[in-house]
């Protein structure tokens, strides 16, 4: 079995997200860079797949250079190998455009992404990776196993939860529960000495094709000064709510 | 060309986020001088629902191939009826599965998490978040055609009464790729997403047993309850009701949190909440710094004693 994990390079979660002075777009300075934390989920699943069933793990990021710390760390945590679409993703189409082509080229069993990436929140590459390869896609997927050509998924669904069987090929885009937080695996001094040899191919990308263009940025305005209310005095909490904010 | 919107039904029932993107696909018709034409799969509900909200036709696909939700089957039926190059969807889980591959079969372009009716019409420009909930980016489309999906309680649902008229489809879309093997759902609990009322809590609760208390001021409230990310991870609490930066983003009009620090990742998640609510001990909690109302003090004093005060208003 081939998996392919989609890999995006996000701000780590702790990051204070600041735009450019013309507001043009993100401030970069500073940012410390991580695995987006869904894709994590994806790719511990994917490396339990490759335990239990011998699977081949390859990793795919479509970035520039600056991405390659997180490549490794992916190998590190146990991928067998790497490929990196060398351009800056400009919107979630290109990205999947450019990941949907090397797919083509690699028939791959299973494609696993995350959800949705921290910082653009589009929610949109792996759908349309399954379209353009004319694959059958699994959203929200929170529980995994692979029986031969077919998996059985859990995915989320509002107020619940499905388990289905999906024909593989297919995409999966996966989130926490995917496997346990506990059994996410940080490197050992180990994988990250083997990650450095493993190979991390690059290739130029495809297509230039954008369909959306982030024009300008807002930061999250702040909020007024908060209210103190003392603890032996609720019913002021009560009025405030109901008065004031009208929300009860 | 009509503006066309899905109209996501669960079990034949209208969800809420349905009747929030038919009220923005009213708006961006009146922008456009157009009418809006929903298009729902297999619902029980009647069409009225929808031309209250401004629809004035309603596609209704009846296949039973899609009595199962399947991303890709979704997408092809929905494909086949639709025939404007503006559509709209709502964020949920299933509407966002179906959007991306939509936006593939025509070559439009797909934003989604948007947030306010669009700033211009051609080029369609419109305001999302980004940034899991610590920036809003302002989303320009390329193609001819646009896809939007709206984020849940971030437009609304606005009224607009029109008389509609209704079409049936039958399809026959054949699904060979999925099959549900169980299907759990309970129906009578608040959706989190759609809630207009979240009461949260932390770890400051210290153990499972306490979230009674949560749940009473919730169900008084008409709330749905969420948890920080530990409180999940230890399983106190089940990972739907985690929010923040890597679970739930929501933005009802009353979040209140209780025993919840108020680090980083957890605010990123319910920023957008109008008014929020605050109560920890421990008065330096920075949680503080982000809420609208806080009281320092012991929430198992505090909880029920605002239960019942509330309770007192309420009559
Ligand atoms: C990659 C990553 C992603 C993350 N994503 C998320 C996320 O999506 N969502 C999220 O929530 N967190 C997330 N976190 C975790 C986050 O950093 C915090 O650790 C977490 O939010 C803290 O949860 P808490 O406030 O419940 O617990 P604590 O930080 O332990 O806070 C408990 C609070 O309860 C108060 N308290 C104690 N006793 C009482 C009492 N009797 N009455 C009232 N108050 C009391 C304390 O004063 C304290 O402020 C993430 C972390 C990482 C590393
Ligand atoms: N630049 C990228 N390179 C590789 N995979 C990506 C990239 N961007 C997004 N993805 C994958 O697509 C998922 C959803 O991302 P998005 O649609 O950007 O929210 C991520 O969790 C990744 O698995």
């Amino acid at each position: 079995m081939k998996i392919l994990v989609c890999i995006s390079s996000v701000p780590d979660t702790t990051s204070k997200i600041n735009f450019t002075a013309d507001k043009s777009a993100f401030d970069k300075t500073g940012i410390q860079w991580v695995i987006n934390p869904w894709d994590e989920f994806a790719l511990t699943k994917a490396i339990k797949l490759q335990e239990s069933q011998g699977a081949t793990v390859t990793v795919i990021n479509v970035g520039d250079a600056t991405t390659e710390p997180v490549i490794r760390k992916s190998l590190a945590i146990g991928a067998n190998d790497a490929i990196r679409v060398n351009v800056e993703p400009k919107d979630s189409f290109s990205v999947a455009k450019e990941i949907a082509n090397v797919a083509q080229n690699g028939s791959y069993d299973l494609i696993l992404c995350g959800r949705e990436s921290i910082d653009y929140n589009g929610g949109a590459v792996p759908g349309m990776v399954a379209q353009l390869l004319n694959q059958p896609f699994v959203n929200a997927c929170v529980g995994l196993d692979v029986n031969g050509a077919e998996a059985t998924a859990i995915r989320e669904i509002e107020g619940g939860k499905e388990t289905i069987s999906v024909k593989l090929p297919a995409v999966i885009a996966g989130q926490k529960g995917m496997v346990d937080e506990k059994d996410l695996i940080i490197p050992n001094m180990r994988g990250i000495m083997s990650a450095r040899s493993k190979p991390l191919v690059v290739v130029e990308p495809a297509s230039s094709e954008v369909k959306v263009e982030g024009v300008s940025y807002d930061s999250v305005p702040q909020r007024a000064a908060v209210k103190m209310v003392s603890a032996d005095n609720l019913d002021e909490l009560v009025r405030l709510l109901h008065e004031e904010a009208k929300v009860i | 060309m009509a503006i066309f919107v899905y109209a996501e039904n669960i079990n034949g029932i209208y969800k809420k986020a349905a009747f929030e993107a038919v009220s923005y696909a009213k708006a961006i018709a009146d922008q456009a001088g157009e009418t809006v034409t929903a298009i729902t799969v297999n619902p029980t509900d009647s069409s009225d629902l929808l031309y209250k909200y401004g629809a004035t036709n309603v596609i209704n696909i009846k296949d039973e191939g899609l009595k199962n939700f399947s991303a890709k089957s979704y997408a092809k039926a929905v494909n086949e009826v639709v025939s404007g190059n503006k559509i709209v969807f709502p964020h949920t889980t299933d509407a966002s599965s179906i959007a991306p591959m939509l936006a593939i079969m025509n070559g439009f372009s797909l934003i989604t998490n948007v947030i306010e009716v669009p700033e211009s019409l051609s080029p369609f420009q419109v305001k999302r978040r980004a940034f899991s909930g610590k920036g809003f980016m302002h989303a320009k489309a390329d193609a001819e055609g646009v896809i939007v999906t709206v984020s849940q309680n971030a437009y609304g649902v606005k009224e607009n009464a029109t008389s509609g008229s209704e079409e049936v489809k039958e399809l026959s879309v054949t699904n060979e790729d999925t099959k549900v093997i169980s299907h759990e759902q309970s129906s009578g609990k608040l959706d989190l997403k759609e809630a207009e009322i979240v009461v949260s809590a932390g770890r400051g609760m210290k153990g499972p047993e306490n979230w009674g208390m949560i749940e009473d001021l919730a169900n008084l409230l008409g709330a749905a309850t969420a948890c920080s990310k530990p409180v999940s991870d230890i399983g106190w609490r089940p990972h739907s009701e985690h929010v923040g930066q890597t679970g739930k983003a929501i933005s009802p009009n009353l979040y209140v949190a209780v025993g919840i620090s108020g680090a980083i990742q957890h605010l990123a998640g319910v920023n957008s909440s109008k008014t929020i609510v605050v109560i920890n001990s421990d008065p330096e909690a920075p949680f503080f710094k982000s809420a609208d109302y806080g009281v320092v003090g012991d929430a198992f004093q505090i909880i029920p004693a605002l239960t019942e005060k509330i309770r007192a208003l309420k009559g």
